[in-house]
């Protein structure tokens, strides 16, 4: 790939590779801009920027995580998602099947989550000021009447689930970095879960919170949701749904897998009252299936997680540091 | 001989005596000194001590205020005593009066075990509290960890909830009665009663508990047992059957448990005891006492696999006496009696709290009805060298104050994250906190914010900055981040604090400069690896990290500490040598786990560089076959120290000095060629431990030549190993170095809060 920055490099790489990959008619027009029908109620608009190693990993790419990871902040306001834009930085000199290959995974992924890809960029940086691909998406959805999802709206009493099993990305994208076997093989959950919500607001539209635990993993989701509430929150160890491979994996690197990422997963804050039939509607949906009650909402310690262990002792959840500090003396 | 007494014929004189002196009978003991000389006046307590006002003639009021501190009784600790004089106003009798509130500080007294008289007469069928379960009087009993509030008087204490009878009260109210004031009297009357819970039957109250609890225990039963701090887990030591069965309830592996006997005598049949171990297990204090094991003691095996150490402490309440049986009884000769808790959570204080937390431990509680306000568990201690090397400083030393060599501003330390205490710094004086437990748990939080409050009410610090530890992830950093309210946080790095600490223990004034040598398992350093292999020049204000371990990786974190075997793989990739199956610690790990492990080392994945001297305890302990996977901590380095007792005199192996960094990969792998050759694992041990011995002498005294210093202090959790503190201090005291160890807070991080105050005052001092 040679030099782009807006030349003629990038609008070939548009009209051969990012068109016909995303294949909607909006897009193909190349306005500056998108134009959208009028969207009744409200929007949910969100964005992020993906920049995982590798770029092809088992169970995904950062082509679906591009799509499933906006789709996903979309749904967890309970939006429907409709529209996103894609937007690429390329290293020169990265080899343009690759390219190719992660705009073919995003239109996929996109087409699987039912969104419409409409607008787009690419930006091509010199050697060394990239890593290959860097992708940033943003979306917009509609929220349906009468729902209101907040992190702050977390109250005492409310049942937590969580939709399956954590862990597994983190740990999927840790092996192939790594080079690291941790017995079983391990693919990440990557999933959009808009539907799986829909299926849960179609019990009730008053869930209090949904939250995808993506980077920082369950851990850091419910430590934020705790202190935008000011409940406590507790878990109990030994409901979390956590596979074998991910637990030895974390033990073996000394992690806790509360803090692992996951990146098809979510976390309800439910009222106890629905906790019941919003968790048969979560395991009546394929991505939903291995959902699970994990703790509640407590009064005690406002601003803290705590996971209650299975010698009945509770101890404090923490954010991730980012470092593997030992504390042990 | 007549005296010429010549000037004013009477004198008057206010004397104030601050320090423990309230609760510990010392009004009565002014009493009987004003009397006995002839002085009329009075005494009471206020907020900051006991004040007297004596009168007559002026040689006996001088020799009054001479004989204050000298005579005081024997729980007292008199930190200073003013005089003043105030102009007569004659009469002739000397009264106590009452308390006169107010602010101010007075030191409570520690926690006491029962004492002599109080034991006579719960022996004695003819006293009125023959067998009382909560007999004490102004010489013994609880008082910490009942204290409520200050002045020390009875509604300010847990017992306020037992109003006096006749009897009690007239002893209270009469000077001369060994229980006048003693807040915490009580009779079988007023006083608590004992209580025996068993799930499914009604509860028992009074002999009939005791002696359905006796028999319990004598059937193999555990049983949750109230004490002063907290609930002790109690079971038969002689059944290996029920140690065995707390064990597991526990869920704590190997670590040894507490024994309880009655007196020295039977102390002595489990252990050996020269006179150092016997003065500190007849303390008052009544401390844990480890001591070396009789091959053939009555106690099970399982009370303390693997270790020739046992951890003996005599019995310190009324109750304890009962439970192993008075003259008479049928004797329970040792029973288990290991802290009422969880692993790693607080001791269980309230009864309520007791039957859920305890619940899946214990077959049956005995309990009495008076609350404890703080928990407070047991003091474990060692002789080393025939001075006290202390392990855990907490029950009958809390709140007792360290004196600070120099003033400091009103402060507060909140230690490490492990065994933490915390420390209240104020003027100078220091007090630390009894023993809090491990910061992981919410309870232990908890705990800690409980303790923290209590002791400021008690000594009246109110303080005006907090000092932590810099471990960005350390909870107990957290905490003195959200308790802050707008009161500066400072950061001491933990292995300075622990040299400070040294340095407050033994008086060092704020200009001293020391070579301070700290070795432990994990401490936050100022460039973010995880120092532990230290050798500082340091001062209170500040330290040069003048050599240290060469780093190598640990990896998995916490994981890391857990698994010795990876510690011992990770030292041998560093020092080149294969990991091959002639060595005990590759095999110890299955293929995947050693697949993980190389490409984990390969990529540094989860791996922190690291200089401490405690994970190479555990790697050498790992590569001589003694232990590759800790189930409690500091596991492998005691097993290490006990196995190389009976290897004797060795040549050490040789570190390698290369300037500031100490490498031990010639050590790693001598020690490895001697595994393969079939050395045993004891000779290894005591190579290893005799080149770290060689190492601190090599390298304090060439900081010695550079610098002139001859002062070297030993601290740091890995100095708990008796035999290389000793060795290191017969070693570098015999080449003239001025030796400086732990003898009243631990070498442990659970001395770090005492360092910490002491640098943040010399930091405020000198701004
Ligand atoms: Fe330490
Ligand atoms: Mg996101
Ligand atoms: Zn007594
Ligand atoms: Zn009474």
């Amino acid at each position: 790939m040679g030099h782009g920055g807006g030349g003629a490099m990038s609008g070939e790489l548009v009209e051969h590779v990012f068109l016909p990959a995303f294949a909607d008619d909006d897009l193909a027009r190349l306005a500056d801009s998108a134009v959208l029908p009028l969207l009744g109620g409200r929007v949910a608009f969100s964005t992020d920027s993906f920049v995982v190693r590798p770029l092809f990993f088992p169970g995904g790419s950062i082509g679906d995580l591009a799509v499933n990871g906006t789709v996903n902040d979309l749904a967890m306001s309970g939006a429907e998602p409709l529209f996103l834009s894609a937007a690429f930085i390329l290293e020169e000199g990265t080899d343009v099947t690759k390219v190719g290959a992660v705009a073919q995974r995003l239109g996929e992924a996109a087409e699987r989550a039912g969104v419409r890809v409409v607008t787009g960029d690419t930006k091509v940086v010199e050697t060394g000021h990239g890593d290959g691909v860097y992708v940033n998406t943003a979306g917009v959805g509609v929220v349906p009447e009468g729902v209101d999802l907040r992190p702050d709206r977390a109250r005492p009493g409310d049942v937590v689930i969580v939709s399956g099993d954590i862990g597994v990305h983190g740990v999927a994208i840790m092996s192939v970095r790594e080079g690291l076997q941790f017995g079983a093989e391990v693919e990440s959950d990557c999933q959009p879960l808009h539907r799986l919500v829909s299926a849960m607001l179609d019990v009730t539209r008053d869930l209090h919170v949904l939250r995808d635990p993506t980077r920082g993993g369950v851990a850091t989701a419910l430590n934020e949701i705790a202190r935008a509430s000011g409940v406590g929150v507790e878990v109990v160890e030994r409901s979390l749904p956590i596979p074998e491979v991910v637990a030895n994996a974390c033990a073996f690197l000394g992690l806790d897998p509360l803090q692992v990422a996951n990146e098809g997963k979510l976390l309800a804050f439910v009222d106890r009252d629905h906790a019941d039939e919003v968790l048969a509607a979560m395991r009546a949906h394929p991505a939903g299936a291995g959902s699970a009650v994990i703790g509640e909402c407590v009064e005690a310690h406002p601003g803290m997680v705590a996971a209650t262990t299975g010698f009945g002792a509770s101890r404090v959840v923490d954010l991730p540091l980012g470092e593997q500090l030992p504390r042990i003396c | 001989m007549h005296v010429a007494v010549s000037g004013p014929s009477r004198a008057r004189r206010r004397v104030v005596v601050r320090g423990v002196v309230q609760g510990v009978g010392f009004r009565p003991f002014v009493y009987a000194l004003a009397r006995s000389l002839g002085l009329s006046g009075g005494v009471w307590n206020t907020g900051d001590g006991v004040v007297a006002e004596v009168e007559g003639d002026p040689r006996s009021v001088a020799t009054f205020v001479a004989r204050l501190a000298p005579d005081a009784p024997p729980l007292a600790v008199v930190v200073d005593v003013t005089d003043t004089a105030v102009p007569v106003q004659g009469g002739t009798t000397f009264t106590i009066a009452p308390s006169r509130g107010g602010p101010g500080r007075t030191f409570v007294s520690p926690d006491v075990s029962v004492c002599d008289d109080c034991l006579a007469e719960l022996r004695d069928p003819a006293d009125r509290r023959y067998r009382h379960p909560f007999i004490t009087c102004t010489s013994c009993g609880p008082r910490f960890t009942v204290t409520t509030g200050l002045p020390y008087d009875r509604e300010h204490t847990t017992m306020t909830g037992f109003p006096l009878c006749d009897a009690c009260a007239r002893e209270y109210g009469d000077p001369a009665d060994r229980r006048f004031h003693a807040q915490t009297v009580c009779c079988r009357e007023c006083g608590p009663r004992l209580h025996l819970a068993v799930p499914g039957r009604p509860t028992l109250v009074g002999e009939t508990a005791l002696a359905e609890a006796r028999g319990l225990l004598r059937d193999g039963a555990v049983v949750a047992v109230k004490g002063i701090g907290g609930y002790h887990l109690a079971c038969d030591a002689t059944a290996p059957d029920a140690v065995e069965t707390l064990r597991k309830r526990k869920r704590r592996g190997d670590k040894p448990f507490a024994l309880m006997v009655a007196d020295a005598a039977a102390a002595d049949r489990l252990v050996h005891l020269d006179d150092a171990e016997r003065a500190l297990l007849t303390a008052r204090s009544r401390p844990v006492v480890l001591a070396r094991r009789r091959t053939r003691g009555p106690a099970a095996d399982a009370v303390a696999p693997g270790n020739d150490d046992l951890g003996v402490m005599l019995a310190y309440t009324p109750l304890h006496h009962l439970l192993l049986g008075l003259p008479g009884d049928d004797h329970l000769p040792v029973l288990v009696m290991t802290s009422g808790n969880l692993t790693g959570e607080p001791i269980v204080t309230d009864d309520t709290d007791a039957r859920t937390r305890l619940g899946g431990l214990a077959d049956a509680w005995l309990y009495g009805d008076r609350p404890i306000h703080v928990p407070c568990d047991d003091t474990v201690t060692r002789a080393v060298d025939g001075a006290e090397a202390p392990v855990r400083r907490s029950r009958g030393q809390a709140p007792l104050p360290i004196a600070l060599p120099f003033d400091s501003p009103p402060l507060l330390g909140v230690g490490g994250d492990l065994k933490n205490t915390l420390c209240l710094a104020e003027g100078r004086l220091a007090w630390m906190s009894a023993h809090v437990g491990d910061m992981d748990d919410l309870a232990t939080l908890a705990a800690f914010t409980t303790a923290e409050a209590h002791l400021e009410l008690l000594t009246g610090v109110a303080p005006t900055a907090l000092a932590t530890d810099r471990h960005p992830a350390y909870r107990s950093r957290r905490w003195a981040l959200d308790h802050a309210d707008g009161r500066p946080v400072e950061g001491v790095q933990h292995h300075h604090a622990h040299v400070a600490s040294t340095m407050v223990e033994h008086g060092l004034g704020p200009e001293a400069t020391v070579l301070g040598v700290v070795f432990d398992g994990t401490g936050y350093g100022d460039d973010g690896a995880v120092w532990g292999g230290e050798l500082l020049v340091a001062g209170y204000g500040d330290f040069d990290r003048a050599a240290h371990l060469a780093y190598v990786a640990l990896p998995g974190g916490d994981a890391g500490v857990r698994n010795p075997c990876r510690m011992a793989l990770s030292h041998l990739r560093s020092a080149g040598v294969a990991w091959d199956d002639a060595l005990p610690c590759v095999r110890a790990c299955a293929d995947d786990e050693l697949a993980l492990l190389d490409r984990q080392l390969d990529t540094g994945l989860g791996c922190a560089p690291t200089s401490s001297m405690g994970r190479l305890f555990d790697a050498v302990a790992s590569i001589a076959g003694i232990c590759h996977r800790a189930g409690y901590d500091a596991q492998a380095a005691m097993e290490l120290e006990a196995r190389a007792r009976s290897a004797g005199s060795v040549d050490g192996y040789r570190f390698a000095v290369q300037g500031e960094l100490l490498d031990a990969a010639p050590v790693v792998a001598a020690a490895a060629d001697d595994v393969r050759t079939g050395v045993p694992p004891a000779v290894v041990a005591a190579r290893f431990q005799r080149a770290v011995v060689d190492l601190v002498v090599a390298v304090t005294e060439r900081l010695r030549d550079e610098t002139g210093l001859r002062v070297a202090t030993l601290s740091g959790g890995v100095f708990l190993n008796a035999y290389l503190t000793s060795a290191c201090a017969a070693a570098l005291t015999a080449r003239r170095f001025e030796v400086l160890r732990h003898h009243a807070v631990p070498a442990s991080d659970a001395g770090i809060a005492l360092g910490q105050v002491a640098v943040l005052a010399h930091r405020h001092n000198r701004d």
